[in-house]
């Protein structure tokens, strides 16, 4: 009772706050309502009791990803009036992207429904195990029986990393200032930096 | 507590409902209270560091401070500036206090005082300290005024940043403690030290993240040496800015109560949670919860000594800090900690 309540909940957030990307007018609210969106389907993984995947959901695309995205919104600066010249030269763009994806999805699930695609056991659900948890059923298939693919994943992620490093990256020309070596700045004692004069009156310092 | 309800001739479902319900007021009304304490005795030590009384006059030994400020901001007028962007500057406040307060659901606060027992407990005060982020970068862009913005991306870089070495750092003590659940993190540290003191503390191993976990939590918690969103001098009062009233006051306690959550999790974590000190006897007749209670007490102290002692970081320096002191020591000692434990064979039980 209650787990339906909080299922229909859930799901209606879901759904409301993705019409809600789309429809508002602000892209800053329409991050914001993105993220309601993450969080909420975060629950909803919570719901069929996969708790890790529901963690994951919310520390890398509610506390990463959508931060970053909401840090770039938000240093736009927006011109409605622009945004709305460009709508009547991209509406037909965006019907025909709105009607090839409509499309597709009706296929895929004409597909699914005659029973064409194989995917997974659809009829009867994998039995539940109370006795190993979550963590410890994803972790056993990731590092033993997926182990080739889970370092290739990893092996790629880190060249991108890296490829995104040596594109941003400008080596400072030589003898440029701004440069900064803590080191020399915290080891810096009073007697170099400063110095004690006592001048005359009427007259300058010289140093 | 569910059974309690359920002897009262409810169904299952609703007893537990009620049950998780109570226990969220309980939580909520006793962490609201601490931080209320808290705030006092913040100022009070920062009285005392500076040769001040500190809060002196409300209630005997200015006991009452909080509570008398706590009433004048509640009376005192919200005012919205008129160029704010309404929804997200209320809605703001909120979100910091709220997710502060969230945390705490899977706090142990001694053997089975937990309102949820989940087993990705860590993973979830994880995820919710990653969202505290949002309330601070929410209200600067809202408050639609210089120092406030310029507030919320320094925060959304500390943040980010340190959240990467919390992350590492918090994947060494599972691995030691071969477990995400809290309770269970608490137990794996009974007698780790040759059996005679209780938490990671004592391995000279854990240690070193120890420190490097405390200086994190400064810097996720935005404290000083590190409350650079914050800073006085440059910034007014950062992202609080345009704020008056009890949306202010939300803030204030939504950020001490983080404060207080990462001092409780540096007891859970590393000092033992609930466990006495010592293993010996007679200390485990002293109830859990007193000593949990004392050793976030005794980390909220250096939290409060370090406010008084030390200056603030500059900003490329606490950026430096982060990425090219803390990321790969955390990361090293990763590796180093699940070598130790492979050759050990500490898995294998």
């Amino acid at each position: 009772m209650i787990q339906t309540l909080a299922f229909y909940l859930l799901a209606g957030l879901v759904i409301a706050s993705a019409v809600m990307v789309i429809l508002s007018r602000n892209p800053v609210h329409s991050v914001l309502w993105l993220i309601l969106a993450f969080f909420n389907a975060a629950g909803l993984m919570v719901l069929v009791g996969a708790e890790f995947i529901a963690m994951l959901l919310v520390i890398v695309y509610v506390g990463a990803v959508a931060v970053l995205f909401l840090f770039v919104v938000m240093m736009l600066d927006i011109d409605f009036a622009a945004m709305r010249a460009g709508f009547v030269k991209n509406f037909p763009l965006g019907i025909a992207v709105a009607l090839i994806l409509l499309a597709e999805l009706g296929l895929g699930i004409g597909a699914y429904g005659a029973g064409g695609l194989e995917l997974g056991a659809s009829d009867e659900m994998a039995p539940v195990r109370d006795d190993v948890s979550n963590i410890a059923s994803i972790g056993a298939l990731l590092y033993d029986d997926y182990i080739i693919l889970f370092e290739v994943a990893g092996i790629i992620l880190l060249v991108a990393m890296i490829g995104a490093i040596v594109l941003t990256h400008r080596e400072p020309k030589p003898g440029a200032r701004g440069r900064q070596d803590i080191g020399k700045q915290i080891s810096r004692r009073p007697e170099e930096a400063t110095v004690l004069k006592n001048p005359e009156y009427g007259k300058g310092v010289e140093l | 507590m569910t059974e309690f309800f359920e002897g009262l001739g409810m169904s299952y479902e609703w007893a537990w409902t009620v049950a998780t319900l109570v226990g969220i007021l309980a939580i909520s009304l006793i962490v609201m209270f601490s931080v209320a304490m808290v705030i006092y005795v913040d100022r009070k030590v920062l009285g005392a560091i500076m040769l001040r009384r500190g809060p002196n006059v409300v209630g005997p030994f200015g006991l009452l401070q909080s509570f008398a400020d706590g009433l004048k901001v509640f009376l005192q007028e919200t005012i919205i500036p008129s160029a704010a962007n309404k929804g997200i500057f209320l809605l703001a406040p909120i979100i910091t206090f709220t997710v502060a307060l969230a945390a705490w659901a899977v706090i142990p606060f001694a053997d089975g005082v937990v309102l949820a027992d989940i087993n990705v407990g860590l993973l979830y005060i994880l995820a919710i300290s990653s969202l505290g982020v949002y309330g601070v970068v929410m209200s600067g862009w809202a408050s639609n005024s210089k120092y406030p913005f310029f507030s919320a991306m320094r925060a959304a870089a500390q943040m980010i940043s340190y959240e990467v070495s919390i992350g590492f750092i918090l994947v060494c003590v599972v691995l030691w403690a071969g477990s995400f659940n809290m309770t269970d993190i608490v137990m794996a540290q009974k007698g780790h030290g040759l059996g005679i003191v209780n938490g990671f503390f004592f391995n000279p191993l854990l240690f070193p993240i120890f420190v490097v976990f405390f200086i994190c939590a400064l810097a996720e918690t935005a404290r000083a040496p590190f409350d650079l969103t914050e800073a006085e001098s440059e910034l007014v009062a950062g992202y609080q800015t345009e704020y008056s009233s009890m949306s202010f006051a939300l803030f204030w306690l939504g950020e001490y109560a983080n404060i207080l959550l990462m001092c409780s999790l540096c007891t859970l974590l590393f000092v033992g949670g609930w466990l006495p000190p010592v293993e010996w006897a007679p200390l485990y007749y002293v109830p859990g919860i007193v000593w949990f209670l004392l050793k976030t007490f005794g980390f909220f102290l250096v939290f409060s000594w370090i406010w008084a002692t030390v200056p603030r970081y500059r900003y490329d320096q606490l950026m430096r800090l982060g990425w090219k002191v803390f990321l790969p020591m955390s990361l090293i000692f990763v590796a180093l900690i699940s070598g130790y434990l492979m050759a050990t064979g500490h898995f294998a039980k």
